[in-house]
């Protein structure tokens, strides 16, 4: 089956999510893959909201971190200082699913600013829940389009941790939570480097040249000596996320969310 | 003591020019036309508190309400920016705003906090991120017990909160469900809390563990059917996603949105003469 650079970046983060995890999921790409993994693979996957659903099973995707559909499908839901404070800050949470603005190569994001904090640019949208999830999930998986403004050499404002100058720096900050397993993008898949935490490419989607992934990152990205090909969506996935894609549009008129 | 009270007198009562004001409901029950009745009356200076800036904190700002925005989520959801607020911080219109700027996490710890009575809030939070270099009000204090370094924020105490909830009996107790997000705390923070309802009731038929506020732990109770449109209220009405769409084309330029302000906002008696504008618009642009 043909697929897209968006099918394959939303199959290939959904992969990542094993059976019985329990997944903060920020809305967006992340909760696309998230619901995908538990409509193929992973069913007893457990997706909690930060707005307080625990448990969401929606069959339509969120527009909003609050849509009506996650509540009514929720095991529980709780207040917001409830899921921030007892179960992320609690340390239950296995995977913080992120999206992002701005990525650099030790896998900090920026979803705040561009340009300077008192002069910006471009304001963005703002913390949301990232910052402790990114630091209290016990991993963090990160999912965005690859291209030069998002893969920055320098980030204008870290708003959320992934190992801040690498090697030891995020243990040695007190973060407790293991940080970024995996940034995966429409072009490929990178993982840090097991001692300077370095971003480094180590599967690449099918039909995709190093060099695509090269000029889409603003830094001189390291690619591994045992650079894989990621395995195409497999048709059983691609249906499953168009049949998801195809109810969320009918039933909302547009895909995609956003937190609020 | 909750008295039942037209919207109008409420906010006039209520909520005083240079107030700390949040409006509280996550994407759920967020209070619109209390929002609108803030614009219409002329309220200045106000600082806002809210997790989640969206649509009714954009209205607010680009009508000149606010002096200063305390968030942490700022953006129209599923669909990009909230360009009233952007206007507001990248060029000053329509004055300069002030913000305050944090986590979620932070946020909703500052409401618990303030419902707690207690001067701020303590969470693990913030490190590694650069929020505490541009926020004062984010600070680090060392655990007197074990000395870990753990984040620290003042309380919010707002002057008056507002939501919207689900039901009310006729004495003014309150009963909402669904995504409560923080507004209890919110309410229990708060000096003042005003709430509107989609109905008054005779019974609440409330389970033991439901999210009640007490009458007397409420100043107003305002029958507002219809009042968080458009976002929704579990049990009555969905999500008008449409509207959040379009909203973006409405509040891109200074001139289209003070337009759609004025005509049913601004110019409308109350929410009731909003939604008989509103549905008149809407009549027009399908034609």
């Amino acid at each position: 089956m043909e697929f897209s650079a968006t099918e394959i970046m939303t199959v290939a983060a959904s992969r990542l999510l094993k059976d019985g995890t329990v997944c903060f999921v920020g809305i967006g790409l992340p909760s696309t893959a998230a619901n995908l993994a538990r409509l193929t693979h992973a069913p007893e996957v457990v997706l909690i909201y930060e707005s307080g659903p625990i448990g969401a099973k929606p069959t339509v995707l969120p527009l909003s971190i609050g849509d009506g559909e996650l509540a009514l499908t929720a095991d529980t839901v709780v207040s917001t200082p409830e899921i921030f404070r007892y179960w992320l800050q609690g340390g239950r949470i296995d995977v913080g699913f992120l999206g992002a603005a701005q990525v650099d190569r030790f896998a900090n994001i920026n979803t705040t600013v561009i340009g300077a904090y008192d002069k910006p640019k471009v304001r963005l949208p703002g913390a949301g829940g990232a910052p402790e999830i990114a630091s209290q999930a016990k991993e963090v998986f990160i999912v965005l389009k690859q291209s030069t403004k998002a893969f920055v050499d320098k980030l204008p404002f870290i708003t959320s941790a992934g190992y801040l100058d690498g090697g030891d720096a995020r243990e040695k900050a007190g973060i407790p939570g293991k940080g970024p397993a995996a940034v995966i993008t429409d072009l490929g898949i990178m993982t840090p480097d097991p001692v300077t935490r370095e971003l480094t490419l180590t599967s690449i989607h099918p039909g995709v040249t190093v060099e695509q992934v090269k000029a889409a990152t603003g830094w001189d990205l390291k690619i591994s000596p045992d650079l894989k090909t990621t395995e195409a969506p497999q048709p059983h996935e691609l249906e499953a996320l168009r049949d998801l894609q195809a109810r969320t549009a009918k039933a909302h008129g547009q895909s995609g969310g956003g937190e609020g | 003591m909750a008295r039942l009270t037209p919207l109008r007198e409420a906010i006039s009562e209520l909520v005083q020019d240079g107030n700390t004001v949040a409006l509280e409901g996550f994407t759920h029950l967020i209070p619109h036309a209390a929002g609108h009745e803030l614009i219409r009356q002329g309220k200045k200076n106000l600082t806002l508190v809210r997790m989640t800036p969206d649509l009714i904190y954009d209205q607010l700002i680009g009508s000149g309400c606010a002096s200063k925005l305390i968030f942490s989520w700022g953006g129209n959801p599923g669909v990009g920016s909230l360009h009233r607020f952007r206007d507001a911080i990248e060029q000053g219109w329509p004055h300069p705003l002030a913000y305050e700027e944090h986590s979620h996490a932070a946020l909703a710890n500052a409401y618990v906090a303030g419902a707690s009575n207690l001067p701020f809030a303590v969470l693990r939070g913030y490190t590694g991120s650069d929020l505490p270099k541009v926020n004062p009000n984010i600070r680090f204090i060392e655990c007197p017990f074990t000395g870990e370094k753990l984040a620290a924020i003042p309380s919010i105490r707002p002057d008056v909160t507002v939501i919207h909830a689900q039901k009310a009996d006729r004495r003014g107790n309150v009963l909402l469900w669904g995504i409560v997000g923080v507004q209890k705390e919110a309410v229990l923070a708060a000096k003042r809390a005003i709430v509107t309802v989609e109905e008054i009731v005779d019974e609440l038929d409330a389970p033991p563990n439901a999210c009640v506020l007490p009458r007397w732990a409420v100043s107003a109770v305002c029958h507002v059917p219809g009042g968080a449109y458009p976002s929704y209220a579990q049990g009555y009405y969905e999500r008008d996603n449409r509207f959040y769409q379009s909203w973006d084309a409405i509040s891109r330029s200074r001139e289209a949105f003070t337009a759609w302000i004025d005509r049913h906002v601004r110019n409308t008696a109350d929410f009731d003469e909003f939604k008989r504008v509103f549905a008149e618009s809407a009549k027009q642009e399908a034609a």
